[in-house]
């Protein structure tokens, strides 16, 4: 059985169904004028042999216009699966995700430099030195393949969590270019069972991370029917151009017919144009460029309709993610996807702030409500991410989880039918015949069965706020509450076959 | 055989079932009798009422407060068991009568007049039943004259008055003072409660005490019984 995530029964969709057809009219004329430009020869040839049209750019990089005629974009996404699986190393965490069915999954990511420490150290009162309390205090620091193995570990057991996109770059001093890789996919699967997503740092590990897939799932078939791992790839940088590195990793991906999410994130402003229209137009766009290359590359390989649109901040030109119009912009994107039939990689949850706390709650917790109100397949909503897309912290992420929990029950169908209202009936007329005229004892039989939303987990006593405290014992627990590893025949074979693996991540090797 | 039906009667309040109708907190005695049914079934076998109390219900309600505190258990599992308890307490009382054996005191607890509000009335009154008073919920809207009246009849321990607003708070102070001006005063410990009042209210309108929940309530009388008995010895 795969995971459940959350059936959407009716999505929030802004959109009318004359402004879907508009947006993607104006995609494609983009898509021929200007089209995009190309930095990758092999994208330009793949297109060109295809009928897009192709011609050089002069200038000091290698560069071309392509020009994208529309038949050849309708031909990818008939081409393009309407329904995706997610594999995981616990077949109980696979995600089915279908393009037309607004069923929503809570992924982790993206990946951020920093990590945030947290304390509670004490302070005490000058008048009164008999009172004392704690306040948490959160140091950044660069993040380490600890902290991914203990982000990924917490991860697996937050409820409410899916999917895991690695959260952490790990920069360790014996990380490289060359092995960073494998160690994160390494670090990651190895902590948690969910479906695994990242992106690739180098393309030459491509296949070591491919084969440490393939010996996790059993072997080369047994990882095409259970892709416990897949791709995020950002081969479309705004405005309209073809990247070299992440578009020959977009390619070499998509021969794998491994699951890949093609992503853009213009910003509103810089990027792409700072209205409604023109970021839609332009990111609907991108995306296709995408779909349709890697359609053209291997037809039917599973692809994820990836969108991060943000808008700029006026004081900074940085990502606002925080932003109300970030939230419009991806539900648009929700509902662009579903037009097409492709399941929507989504963005909420990133706050501008750069700690836990009122600004960062509130932020949060606006975007992912009305995100997953619009019914994405794949949101990656950003537990425990900070300050834009800088800073992890591990507290936020527990934080994070507790809010989706009320989410996700305030999504669920209303429960209203004929023997419900009989029920009820039958309460009244047995209660207003008692002297104390209560409903309460009806309360036990639906008490335990989920029928009844929780109390917010992390509720202080009486006037005291508690929230950071609490959460962060429940993190200290999670962290002691063990993952199933990898096996050892298993973890043998990736450490004898694998070059690369930092010893210290084998757990049966260590102190040994 | 006694110990046994008494285990299954503290198990019972433990899972708040009443009659052998209730599922109580998990299926594991679905079916079978509940309190109302095992207390019938120990008086028939001439198990003692002090055995039926001190090791049944009072035993079982102690885990159930325990479960509450410990955030395992909630108010419906409270009242579930309360109600449990009260019940066989009222199949008791002719028996405890018959033995003239001297029961907790008899708590008269009402609405004040102007107010119509009773929820946590009604769960302070189960609360109590189920800790062996004796209970007399006089209801809502209740005149000050019928609250002094059932005062000089039925001669109550405890009067428990409530109100939720703001508006109908005061009347609690002129109950007081009915019952002083009848020379009542003396005889009756007043208790109040309610979302409008406060400690400092009751200190105010000369209340013997302010109870946040109906559980404080449970711990004010139990402090006035001590209190009660010790003076006895005294």
């Amino acid at each position: 059985m795969p995971r459940e995530g959350i059936l959407v029964d009716k999505p929030y969709e802004r959109l009318t169904k004359e402004q879907v057809e508009l947006i993607h009219q104006v995609s494609m004329q983009i898509l021929t004028d200007p089209g995009l430009i190309s930095f990758n020869r092999e994208a330009v040839d793949i297109l060109h042999g295809h009928g897009a049209a192709v011609e050089p750019i002069a200038g000091d990089h290698q560069s071309w216009q392509v020009k994208i005629p529309e038949q050849l974009v309708l031909n990818a996404l008939d081409n393009a699966p309407k329904t995706v699986k997610l594999g995981a190393r616990n077949p109980g965490n696979t995600l089915i995700m279908h393009g037309d069915e607004p069923r929503v999954y809570f992924i982790t990511g993206s990946e951020t430099n920093i990590w945030l420490d947290v304390d509670f150290p004490a302070y005490v009162n000058k008048d009164d030195p008999t009172r004392e309390i704690r306040v948490p205090e959160f140091k950044p620091r660069r993040g380490t393949v600890d902290d991914l193995c203990q982000s990924a570990h917490v991860c697996e057991h937050l409820d409410m969590v899916d999917g895991y996109i690695r959260t952490v770059n790990i920069q360790d001093r014996d990380i490289t270019e060359e092995n960073k890789d494998v160690n994160k996919f390494f670090a990651s699967l190895n902590n948690n069972t969910k479906h695994f997503m990242s992106g690739l740092t180098s393309l030459k590990q491509l296949n070591n991370v491919v084969r440490m897939a393939e010996l996790i799932a059993g072997g080369k078939k047994a990882l095409e029917d259970n892709p416990i791992i897949s791709f995020i790839t950002c081969l479309v940088k705004s405005p309209l151009q073809f990247v070299e590195d992440t578009t020959d990793t977009f390619i070499e991906v998509c021969r794998r017919e491994l699951p890949v999410a093609v992503s853009s994130s213009p910003q509103a402003g810089t990027t792409a144009p700072i209205k409604e229209a023109g970021i839609m137009a332009q990111i609907n766009a991108e995306v296709l460029a995408g779909i349709t290359l890697g359609q053209l590359v291997k037809p039917g390989t599973p692809v994820l309709y990836g969108s991060v649109p943000v808008r700029a901040r006026m004081d900074t030109l940085s990502d606002s993610y925080g932003s109300v119009e970030t939230s419009q912009y991806n539900i648009d994107c929700a509902q662009m996807a579903r037009f097409y039939g492709i399941p929507n990689y989504s963005t909420s949850g990133v706050c501008d702030t750069k700690i836990p706390g009122q600004q960062s709650s509130i932020e949060r917790l606006f975007s992912d409500i009305v995100v997953a109100m619009s019914g994405p397949q794949y949101l990656h909503c950003a537990f425990g991410l900070l300050d834009c897309n800088s800073v992890f912290c591990l507290l936020q992420a527990v934080l994070d989880d507790a809010h989706f929990k009320m989410i996700k029950f305030f999504l669920r169908q209303p429960r209203i039918d004929q023997p419900e209202m009989e029920a009820a009936l039958k309460q009244m007329r047995a209660v207003v015949a008692t002297p104390q005229k209560l409903y309460i004892s009806y309360i036990r039989p639906v008490l335990r069965s989920g029928e009844i939303s929780g109390i917010y987990p992390f509720e202080g006593s009486g006037e005291k706020d508690d929230v950071f405290e609490l959460a962060y014992e429940q993190m200290k627990d999670l962290l002691a509450r063990p993952v199933e590893h990898i096996d050892r025949e298993t973890t043998a074979k990736i450490f004898e076959e694998i070059p690369g693996l930092l010893p210290r991540l084998n757990v049966y090797e260590r102190g040994s | 055989m006694s110990k046994d039906i008494i285990t299954i009667i503290k198990e019972n309040v433990i899972q708040g079932r009443k009659t052998q109708d209730d599922i109580g907190i998990d299926d594991s005695l679905a079916e079978t009798p509940g309190v109302v049914e095992l207390t019938q079934q120990a008086l028939e076998r001439n198990i003692s009422t002090q055995v039926i109390i001190t090791e049944g219900l009072t035993a079982g309600m102690q885990v159930v407060g325990e479960k509450y505190s410990t955030k395992e258990y909630f108010i419906p599992d409270m009242l579930a068991s309360a109600e449990a308890v009260g019940a066989a307490m009222d199949i008791l009382k002719p028996v405890l009568e018959l033995a003239s054996v001297e029961t907790k005191g008899k708590f008269a607890i009402a609405t004040v007049k102007g107010d119509i509000h009773d929820i946590g009335k009604n769960i302070v009154a189960i609360l109590l039943k189920g800790a062996g008073y004796e209970v007399h919920d006089l209801g809502t809207d209740v005149p000050t004259e019928k609250l002094v009246e059932f005062v000089k009849e039925e001669q109550p321990g405890y009067l428990g008055l409530s109100a939720l607003l703001t508006t109908t708070m005061i009347e609690m102070g002129v109950v007081i003072k009915a019952l002083e001006e009848n020379k009542l005063r003396s005889s009756v410990k007043v208790l109040i409660g309610g979302a409008a009042v406060s400690e400092e209210f009751a200190e105010e309108i000369g209340a013997d005490a302010y109870c946040v929940d109906g559980f404080q309530a449970v711990k004010v009388l139990e402090r006035f019984e001590i209190a009660k008995v010790k003076r006895k010895r005294g």
